[in-house]
């Protein structure tokens, strides 16, 4: 089997895709709390996605991707079982540390909700007490509940809407597990940057140790170009090589959500661009065409934009 | 036997290169030098007193035998002139474009003490460039060894490490963690310095030579410099991962959105090809006017890609004065035609921002030299109440960088407490079969002295796997073409594990 091979593939909603990796050195050498960069072609630009799974026997590892920009749109369309990515680079980052605790609680929100699976996987091997905590926008956008509970002691969903589990955002579930648990030694919590900043303040009153995975605009990966920097108190680190983890309540999330929205302007270009490109080819094919239709109004109900983009900040009050 | 030359009878008058006009190079990434013609390399050539003395030669950090390349190329033998470049010198198309020639081998040449010195780097350039173009390699037959070689990092060092432990017989990987090799002639060195084309004929070469290239593949990470040693079957291994991590500015504003550094601005616009985005998916911030601070090489490369991308204006803040300037002139010069504006012993304090996450203009102090400082240059100082500010959209820092984490995080390697990767003079790491050159060891410096670093390691790692090896490599050969077994002694054929065959075209 060649390198960078999909071997499956799984779709949990409109937007969000899982694509399961041949890439047997990575399976062996990835862990909890990393990331790849990955370029989907030669034309391609590198984004960082979080290893949300790895198989050692399988010589796998799964990345779950939500579909918001040009180049995540056009891998749901492209990435097909059989077919290859151009690159995969990594595993990136320090490993999360999963020093002896006794309880912990692990945060999913949104598409952070894939990438805490192996968090809890390997707290539970290390014999804490798991209380995993996910959120969602509503009961359809729900995956893996049962992977989760497999290896939760707790399990704790919350949705928007209140269609499953508690309603309203994580935050409330994250008030539930403390009522419950003071006792409660780390909370891991990994999910759009809103979320992320919610959970830290949610947890800062308890002074319990919090967590977060940072996932800003990367270039390479490596250290080298300092694209990822995050603000802590007064000192700055890069995500790629520093972290990804970083203690929460020392994060200065204002400021890496604003470093997130450097290229609004040129995602915007190249989203708009390809998406033009897609209609001339859908008309060419003819077919296609009533495709495009026939998401929309589910993005539309979902929250998107008409675009169909849904926006990443909104995903948080989702998560 | 020619009548001999002396400083009288050789042209007086260096050589000219035609370049692009700089009101016309602005607008292209095309390369600004565009090399000679035949007749001009020809011309230049004469100008070599062949001296016996060849300062040039000590003043090489690789020991590139320059007068018997030149005295080739006078006969008009340029394949013989890219042989005798070879012996020494893999890459001389790269070399002979983004060396230092003014302060190493042309600093030092005989004719420099009365005339102009005659044009080295321009001479190799152009055989190197002969050589692409008529598809000469020089391929040995090399009889395999036993040795599995690692490389980690495909940059400079790394490439030319690879290539002696090839010519050596050994089976030599390159192990690459971006998805094209050749580290930072790709990423950081413009197309208009050193053309993406000329690393791919050069990579190429060693190809050829046997040498393997595995790019995304991120050592430390993936696999560790221990597990490539004890399971992976390799008999030693070369770091060479350069140093990377940039210097931060550390002023008020230094994190707001149009602040980044040179590295991701090159990165993006070289190996990413985001000067041609939304056709490359990557993106580009861009500036109307664009403020760099520092004025090594990679400042002068990031401010004359702005240019290029269409800043109206472009200007250089640095802190000392032009002569502390650590760029090379011809790069300041080319920098100064195109239209940077240089503003010397100015240092900048904050970064204003916009109001909207974006930069709006940069406060800067005047600066005075005082006494001299560790570097033996004069140490800027601060001249109270001189404040200014300036309007810019667009601030790039190229103020030098640190030691890359990664080996340090994966590896007992041993590090300095700079955290650069100690090595002793011979290269040697803490770990026994580990080498390491290049920037990751010395911290930033130019492609030839981490070529000269890669083939320094080489021959340790000869000395250490049992390899025979001459002292000074590949001195023996090199005027006589027909002795071509880079650098191994044809009558000594003990432990060369060589032998020679017709040299083919590719």
């Amino acid at each position: 089997m060649s390198r960078f091979e999909i071997v499956a593939r799984e779709d949990f909603s409109d937007v969000t895709y899982l694509l399961e990796c041949h890439h047997p050195l990575m399976a062996k050498a990835a862990r909890a709390g990393q990331f790849v960069i990955v370029m989907s072609h030669e034309h391609g630009e590198r984004i960082p996605l979080t290893i949300a799974d790895f198989d050692r026997k399988k010589g796998t590892i799964t990345l779950v991707i939500q579909a918001v920009g040009k180049t995540t749109r056009e891998m749901q369309q492209e990435c097909k079982v059989g077919t290859k990515l151009y690159a995969i680079t990594g595993p990136m980052g320090i490993p999360s540390h999963f020093d002896k605790v006794k309880k912990v609680a692990c945060v999913g929100g949104g598409l952070g909700v894939a990438p805490i699976f192996p968090h809890a996987r390997a707290f539970k091997e290390s014999g804490a007490y798991v209380i995993g905590i996910v959120g969602f926008r509503t009961k359809k956008l729900i995956f893996w509940e049962e992977k989760f509970k497999s290896f939760c002691d707790e399990f704790i969903i919350c949705t928007d809407d209140g269609s499953a589990g508690i309603k309203g955002m994580i935050t409330e579930g994250i008030k539930l597990a403390i009522q419950k648990h003071p006792d409660i030694d780390e909370f891991v919590a990994i999910g759009p940057p809103v979320m992320m900043k919610g959970c830290a303040e949610a947890t800062r009153p308890h002074n319990i140790k919090t967590i977060v995975s940072l996932n800003p605009l990367m270039v390479d990966g490596t250290g080298m170009c300092g694209g990822c920097r995050v603000k802590l108190g007064d000192q700055v680190k890069f995500a790629c090589v520093d972290g990804p983890d970083f203690d929460a309540h020392k994060v200065d999330f204002d400021d890496l959500m604003m470093r997130l929205k450097r290229f609004t302007k040129e995602e915007k270009i190249a989203l708009e661009r390809w998406s033009a490109s897609c209609r001339m080819r859908d008309q060419v094919h003819v077919a296609p065409a009533f495709m495009m239709a026939e998401v929309a109004p589910e993005v539309l109900a979902a929250g998107g934009d008409p675009l169909g983009l849904p926006d990443p900040f909104d995903e948080a009050r989702g998560g | 036997m020619a009548k001999k030359k002396t400083i009288r009878t050789i042209p007086q008058q260096r050589t000219p290169m035609r370049e692009q006009e700089p009101h016309e190079r602005v607008n292209n990434f095309a390369e600004v030098a565009c090399g000679f013609r035949v007749e001009d390399a020809l011309n230049e050539a004469e100008r070599c007193l062949l001296c016996p003395e060849q300062p040039c030669v000590a003043g090489c950090p690789v020991g590139i035998d320059i007068p018997g390349f030149i005295q080739k190329l006078t006969a008009k033998d340029y394949r013989g002139a890219f042989d005798v470049l070879t012996d020494t010198n893999l890459l001389p198309a790269i070399c002979g474009r983004v060396c230092p020639q003014e302060t190493q081998c042309e600093e030092v040449c005989t004719v420099g003490d009365t005339l102009e010195p005659v044009a080295i780097g321009r001479l190799e350039r152009w055989v190197g460039d002969k050589a692409i173009a008529e598809g000469w390699v020089n391929i040995p037959y090399i009889e395999p060894s036993d040795f599995k070689i690692g490389i980690v990092g495909s940059g400079p060092a790394g490439v030319a490490c690879a290539a002696d432990m090839a010519k050596a017989g050994c089976d030599v990987t390159v192990f690459e963690a971006f998805h094209q090799p050749g580290g930072v002639l790709r990423y950081g060195i413009p197309d208009f310095r050193l053309p993406n084309e000329v690393i791919d004929a050069e990579v190429n070469n060693l190809s050829k030579l046997g040498v393997k290239f595995e790019c995304n593949t991120l050592v430390g990470r993936l696999f560790t410099i221990e597990q490539m040693i004890d399971e992976m079957g390799y008999d030693a291994v070369f770091v060479g991962t350069g140093a990377g991590y940039p210097s931060m500015l550390g002023i008020p504003g230094d994190s707001l959105n149009g602040v980044l550094s040179a590295n991701e601005l090159l990165t993006r616009c070289n190996l990413m090809r985001a000067k041609e985005f939304p056709n490359y998916d990557t993106p580009l911030p861009h500036g109307q006017r664009v403020a760099v601070i520092g004025a090594g090489n990679t400042a002068m490369d990031a401010m004359r890609v702005c240019l290029r991308l269409g800043a109206e204006k472009v200007y250089c803040i640095y802190r000392r004065s032009r002569t502390e300037c650590p760029a090379r002139a011809e790069e300041v010069h080319h920098a100064e035609e195109e239209g940077v504006e240089f503003h010397w012993l100015t240092n900048p304090v904050a970064v204003l921002d916009d109001g909207k996450g974006g930069v709006r203009g940069m406060r800067c102090i005047r600066m005075e030299l005082g006494e001299p400082d560790d570097s033996g240059r004069r140490r800027p100082i601060p001249v109270a109440g001189s404040e200014h500010d300036f309007e810019t959209d667009l601030v790039v820092f190229a103020i030098g960088t640190n030691a890359n984490p990664i080996m340090g995080q994966t590896s007992t390697l041993k590090l300095n407490k700079r955290g650069y990767i100690e090595a002793d003079e011979n290269l040697a790491t803490s770990v026994a079969g580990v080498f390491a050159g290049g920037d990751i060891v010395t911290g930033a410096a130019t492609v030839i002295e981490a070529m000269g670093a890669g083939r320094k390691a080489a021959r340790s790692m000869k000395t250490y796997l049992g390899i025979r090896d001459i002292d000074f490599p590949y001195a023996a050969e090199g005027r006589d073409s027909t002795n071509k077994l880079f650098g191994i002694d044809l009558r000594e054929r003990n432990f060369a594990r060589v032998r020679v065959v017709a040299m083919a075209k590719p």
